[in-house]
C-alpha cells in the first residue's frame, strides 16, 4: 500500500490505470508521488503535463492541475505555464519517442532556456502505445515493430543530449532502484526554481519491447536492467567496449547558481517599464 | 483622450490584443505576420506581460494555450506554412475548450508559396483545417481600425465561447498603414472566461452551463482538474462511452451555433435598390466599395456586401440578398471558395459569378469596375 500522503495525491476515480500488469511506469508514478509528497507541495499548486503514449496517461491518475497535451508538445505548452504562473510546481512527463522524436525540438529548447520545468523522461526504449515501433532510444540490433530486421538507428543518450542543450540539472535511475529514481525526481523539482531539470528514468516495456527481444517478463527486465547499470564513478574504469550495453546512472549535472527563464524575464519587465 | 495614430494593420492587431487584455504572446517569425510579435515584444514587458519567442510554429500556439491554461488572455500569429504547422494544437484548442487568438495575416501558397503577397485562400483552412469537427469563428478586417476592433472582439469571443478565434487578416492589411483613432478604455467591450461559482470539492471541470460552455479556472486557482485533447466525459477523462462523445462532439459546436446570430458581424453599402450585388472580404473589399462608387457615379445600381465574420458565415443575410438582387459578383484572392459558399446559400435564388485572381496582386478597382460591366 502506498503511504498515506501519497495516497492522497491519487485520483482514484479514474483508475484502473492503462498501463500493462507489470510495467515499469507505475514505479516512476509512484517516485514522482512520493517525491511530491516528501516535498508538501498543495495539490492545487501542481501541475503536471505530459504528451501523448504510455507515459503520457500519468498525469490523468494524479489529483492536481494535470495536463494532457498533443504527441510531443509538452514542453511548449508547460513553458507556457511556467511564464504564466511561476508559482506553479511543474512535472512534466514524456516518453521516449514523445520527448525526443516528435519533441525533440521542443525537447532542446527548453533545456537552452532553462526554463523553469522538471521533465521526467520515462525511457522504455520503444513506442509502446502503438504497438512497438523503434524509437530514438530503442538499442541498435534490437527487434521492434518497424525494424523486423533489427534497428540499425543509432541511439540518442537522452543525458548527454539534455546537458549539451543547456539544461541545469540531468540526472538518470532506473525503475530497478525506485529509492534512486525519488531521489533524483525531488532534487529535480527542488531545481526548477534555478531552471530546468531532466530526469532520465529507464522504465521498460515487457508487452513490446520485452516480447520481442527475449525479455516477455518484468522480472526478466528488472534482472536486466540491475545488471547493465553502473554509477557515474564505476562507468569512468569501464571501457568504450564494456560500455556499450550499459546504463549510466547518476548525476552528470547540477548547475547551483543558475537562473530560471521566467524569473529572468523579469528583467526584461523591468527594462521596459524603464524605458 | 482618444488618440490618433497612423499605424500598419499588424500593429493594430497586436495593440488591439493588448487592449482587450492579451498578456501572453508565443510565436515564431514569419512574413507578413512577424510585425505583430516584435509589436508583443516591445510592448507586453511595459505591462507586466510575457512575450516568447519560441522554437518553432508548434510551440508558438502551444505555449499560448499553456498560458491561457494557466488564466492568462493569449494569442499567436503567423502566416502560410506557419498557420498549417499550428492546426493540430488548434485542434487541441477547440476540444479542450481553450480561449486562445490565432491571427493569420494570409499569404499566397500553397507551401512557401508568396511569403510578400497578399492572398485570400486560408479561408476553408480556417474552417475545415484542422481534422474533426468543431465550430469556427473567424474575423476578416478590411481596415486598420478594424485590425484593433475585431481582435478585441475576436478576444471577447473565445473567453465567451472558451475556444480558438481566429482572425483572419491579409498582407494588404497587415502591411498597410491608415490612420486610426484609438478607442478610449472603457468605450469598448471587454469578455473575461466565466470562472466557477462552487468550490473545489464541488467542481466538475466539463459540466457546462445552461449557454454549453462549462466555467474555467486557471491552473493554480485552487481547483484541480483535467485537461486533455482527447474526447472526455465532464470530468475531463478520456472516455471511449458513446453517450459522452456524442454530448461533447456536439457541445463544442452547437455552443457557438447556438449565439451565432449574436457573433455574426456584416457591412452593406449601396446594396438598398441594387440590381448587383458585389461581395467581398478583407482587402479585396477595399477595391470592390471603390469600383461600387464609381459605376455608381455612372448610374449603375450596384452594391456591396461585406462579412466581417467569415466564419460563422452571414448566411441568413445573404440568403436575403439573393431574393432581392439579380447577380451577385464574389471577388475575392483565392480559386473560389468564398464564391463557393455563396452559391450554396444564394445559387437557388439569384445568379452567383465568381471572380478569381490568383497572380499575388490584389484587384485594382478597375478590374472590378470592367468585370462587372463584361458580365451584367
Amino acid at each position: 500500500m502506498p503511504r498515506a500522503d501519497v495516497n492522497n495525491l491519487i485520483r482514484a476515480q479514474f483508475m484502473p490505470h492503462i498501463w500493462c500488469p507489470g510495467c515499469g511506469h507505475g514505479i516512476i508514478m509512484h517516485s514522482i508521488l512520493r517525491a511530491l509528497a516528501d516535498l508538501q507541495i498543495p495539490k492545487e499548486k501542481i501541475c503536471i503535463s505530459s504528451g501523448i503514449g504510455c507515459s503520457s496517461r500519468l498525469p490523468g491518475y494524479i489529483d492536481a492541475c494535470t495536463l494532457h497535451t498533443a504527441h510531443g508538445r509538452s514542453l511548449a505548452f508547460a513553458t507556457g505555464i511556467r511564464m504564466a504562473n511561476p508559482d506553479l510546481t511543474i512535472v512534466n512527463v514524456m516518453g521516449d519517442g514523445d520527448g525526443t522524436a516528435i519533441g525533440g525540438n521542443h525537447f532542446i529548447h527548453a533545456c537552452r532556456r532553462n526554463i523553469g520545468v522538471t521533465a521526467v523522461l520515462m525511457n522504455n526504449n520503444i513506442y509502446g502505445m502503438t504497438g512497438g515501433q523503434a524509437s530514438p532510444t530503442t538499442p541498435e540490433g534490437a527487434m521492434a515493430a518497424t525494424a523486423p530486421y533489427g534497428s540499425i538507428d543509432p541511439t540518442f543518450d537522452v543525458c548527454k543530449l539534455a546537458a549539451g542543450a543547456g539544461a541545469t540539472y540531468v540526472a538518470r535511475a532506473t525503475v530497478a532502484n525506485p529509492a534512486q529514481c525519488t531521489m533524483f525526481i525531488k532534487k529535480g523539482i527542488e531545481h526548477q526554481k534555478k531552471g530546468f531539470a531532466l530526469v532520465e528514468i529507464v522504465s521498460f516495456c515487457h508487452t513490446q519491447f520485452g516480447r520481442k527481444n527475449k525479455r516477455s517478463r518484468p522480472q526478466d527486465n528488472l534482472e536486466w536492467l540491475k545488471n547493465h547499470t553502473v554509477s557515474i564513478a564505476q562507468a569512468e574504469k569501464l571501457t568504450a567496449e564494456e560500455l556499450k550495453d550499459k546504463i549510466i546512472t547518476g548525476e552528470f549535472v547540477n548547475i547551483e547558481n543558475a537562473r530560471e527563464y521566467s524569473d529572468r524575464y523579469n528583467d526584461v519587465i523591468a527594462r521596459a517599464q524603464k524605458a | 483622450m482618444a488618440r490618433n495614430e497612423f499605424w500598419q494593420g499588424n500593429k493594430a492587431l497586436a495593440m488591439g490584443a493588448i487592449a482587450a487584455g492579451c498578456r501572453f504572446f508565443g510565436g515564431y517569425p514569419i512574413t507578413p505576420s512577424t510585425e505583430i510579435m516584435e509589436t508583443m515584444a516591445e510592448e507586453l514587458p511595459k505591462l507586466g506581460g510575457k512575450f516568447m519567442q519560441m522554437e518553432d510554429e508548434i510551440a508558438g500556439i502551444a505555449a499560448a494555450l499553456g498560458a491561457s491554461i494557466a488564466g492568462k488572455k493569449a494569442m499567436t500569429a503567423s502566416s502560410g506554412p506557419g498557420i498549417s504547422l499550428k492546426q493540430e494544437l488548434l485542434g487541441y484548442g477547440y476540444i479542450a475548450e481553450i480561449p486562445l487568438v490565432v491571427c493569420n495575416v494570409m499569404r499566397g501558397g500553397p507551401s512557401t508559396g508568396l511569403p510578400t503577397k497578399v492572398s485570400q485562400a486560408d479561408l476553408m483552412q480556417a474552417k475545415y483545417g484542422t481534422h474533426g469537427d468543431h465550430a469556427t469563428i473567424a474575423y476578416a478586417p478590411s481596415s486598420i481600425p478594424e485590425c484593433y476592433e475585431l481582435t478585441i472582439k475576436a478576444f471577447n469571443a473565445a473567453e465567451r465561447f472558451r475556444q480558438p478565434v481566429l482572425i483572419l487578416a491579409d498582407e494588404v492589411i497587415g502591411h498597410m498603414r491608415e490612420k486610426i483613432t484609438i478607442p478610449e478604455e472603457g468605450t469598448y467591450k471587454i469578455v473575461n472566461r466565466k470562472k466557477p461559482k462552487v468550490s473545489p470539492d464541488e467542481f466538475i471541470p466539463y459540466k457546462p452551463d445552461e449557454d454549453g460552455v462549462p466555467p474555467m479556472p486557471g491552473f493554480g486557482d485552487g481547483y484541480r482538474w483535467h485537461v486533455t485533447g482527447l474526447t472526455s466525459n465532464e470530468w475531463g477523462f478520456p472516455t471511449n462511452d458513446a453517450k459522452w462523445i456524442d454530448l461533447k462532439a456536439n457541445r463544442i459546436i452547437d455552443k457557438v451555433e447556438k449565439y451565432k446570430s449574436e457573433i455574426i458581424e456584416y457591412k452593406e453599402d449601396y446594396l438598398d435598390d441594387a440590381e448587383i450585388a458585389v461581395l467581398s472580404f478583407g482587402s479585396v473589399s477595399r477595391s470592390a466599395l471603390r469600383a461600387v462608387i464609381e459605376l455608381r457615379n455612372e448610374g449603375v445600381k450596384v452594391g456591396h456586401f461585406r462579412p466581417v465574420t467569415v466564419w460563422p458565415f452571414p448566411e441568413e443575410e445573404v440568403m436575403a440578398l439573393a431574393k432581392r438582387v439579380k447577380t451577385i459578383i464574389v471577388p475575392e484572392l483565392n480559386a473560389g471558395q468564398m464564391a463557393h459558399e455563396v452559391e450554396r446559400i444564394a445559387g437557388k435564388y439569384t445568379e452567383v459569378i465568381g471572380h478569381s485572381l490568383i497572380n499575388g496582386e490584389l484587384y485594382k478597382p478597375s478590374q472590378i469596375m470592367s468585370y462587372i460591366k463584361e458580365v451584367c
